[in-house]
């Protein structure tokens, strides 16, 4: 149990010492910073990838050791002539589909594209026949409701 | 009542997605090389830099690659766990030194103890990378013919050693 507690408190610090690992050990600037044109390259392909260790940052954005090891990685294989898809599937091969922050369309990511659309279509249906509904509903009363109403207006006028 | 059914239903749905997603652990991705043949890598070894292991070297049998560093602070946590389960010998351990200096990663093991048959020095982290390392400490467990048949992201514990890998390694070795 105390130790389960540990384990949970240290998650924090696992994080936070795998943001800092550039620290020790990989904080030298980019070889490839020198080259305008391919660092653009290289940021470009990086937009558009997911960092493990920041989940919510891009490979681009991120400040930490492996989003900074993972651009170098693109920048040597761009020099080495490999065309961005190749360096995509390079990084899916290794961290899984997760990475792509926009993932291809296949059997496992269907509902992932379609959901929303789908949704919106469900919603428009439910407010049309919404719609539909309260406009038969406003007809008027009926000889009988009528009746009913007016007893119940003078039954309240009575009490006070 | 056929007015409130519609409402109900789909708070029911979005509950329900929200209770699995409550279960779910984003930081745990699941890694894409399970199945399949660990990266071939060649290394020097951390203790004896003029030599080098690889990932061939250790066809035949099952054993486990615990990537860690001297700067890794929940490495520190799991070490206990990984000594202890070296000294029973039920699977041999290796070592991926990540992203560490040499002098560090020595000093290191001889401060809390070595429970690597050898460990190797990825001062790169390029073997890291062809390993989907993003989380130091790792554990892969990769069975006789080479193949990853699991990962566990973040430090060990009891329960993982006892429940996932011990019983696979079994599996594997029988």
């Amino acid at each position: 149990m105390a130790r389960r507690l540990l384990a949970a408190l240290l998650v924090p610090v696992w994080l936070a010492c795998a943001l800092a690992a550039g620290g020790v050990a990989a904080n030298e600037a980019l070889p490839l910073a020198r080259d305008p044109a391919l660092e653009a390259r290289v940021m470009g392909i990086a937009a558009e990838l997911r960092c493990l260790v920041c989940q919510n940052e891009t490979v681009a954005a991120s400040q930490s050791a492996l989003a900074q090891d993972l651009r170098r990685q693109i920048g040597t294989r761009l020099v080495a002539g490999e065309s961005p898809d190749q360096i995509r599937e390079f990084m899916v091969e290794r961290y899984g589909e997760f990475v792509l922050y926009r993932p291809a369309f296949n059997g496992i990511t269907a509902l992932l594209w379609t959901g929303p659309f789908v949704l919106l279509a469900g919603a428009l249906w439910v407010f049309r026949r919404n719609l539909r509904g309260r406009s038969a509903g406003d007809a008027g009363l009926s000889a009988d409701e009528r009746l009913r109403a007016q007893r119940l207006l003078d039954e309240g006028g009575g009490r006070t | 009542m056929k007015r409130t059914a519609l409402p109900l239903l789909v708070f029911g749905v979005l509950v329900a997605f929200m209770a699995a997603g409550l279960t779910l652990k984003p930081r745990e991705v699941p890694s894409p090389l399970i199945g399949k043949p660990a990266p071939a890598f060649s290394l020097p070894l951390l203790d004896a830099p003029q030599q080098k292991l690889s990932a061939a070297d250790l066809r035949g049998k099952v054993w486990l690659l615990n990537v860690w560093a001297s700067w890794c602070v929940a490495c520190r946590l799991e070490h206990p766990l990984v000594l202890a389960a070296a000294k029973t010998g039920a699977v041999p351990i290796y070592g991926l030194n990540y992203k560490d200096r040499r002098a560090d990663a020595v000093g290191w093991l001889e401060k809390f103890g070595n429970p690597y048959v050898s460990s190797v020095s990825d001062t790169e982290g390029l073997v890291g990378i062809d390993f989907g390392v993003y989380g130091v400490p790792e554990t892969f467990v990769i069975d006789k013919q080479g193949v990853v048949r699991h990962k566990v992201i973040g430090p060990l514990t009891t329960e993982i050693l006892r429940d996932t890998v011990l019983p696979l390694v079994r599996k594997l070795d029988g």
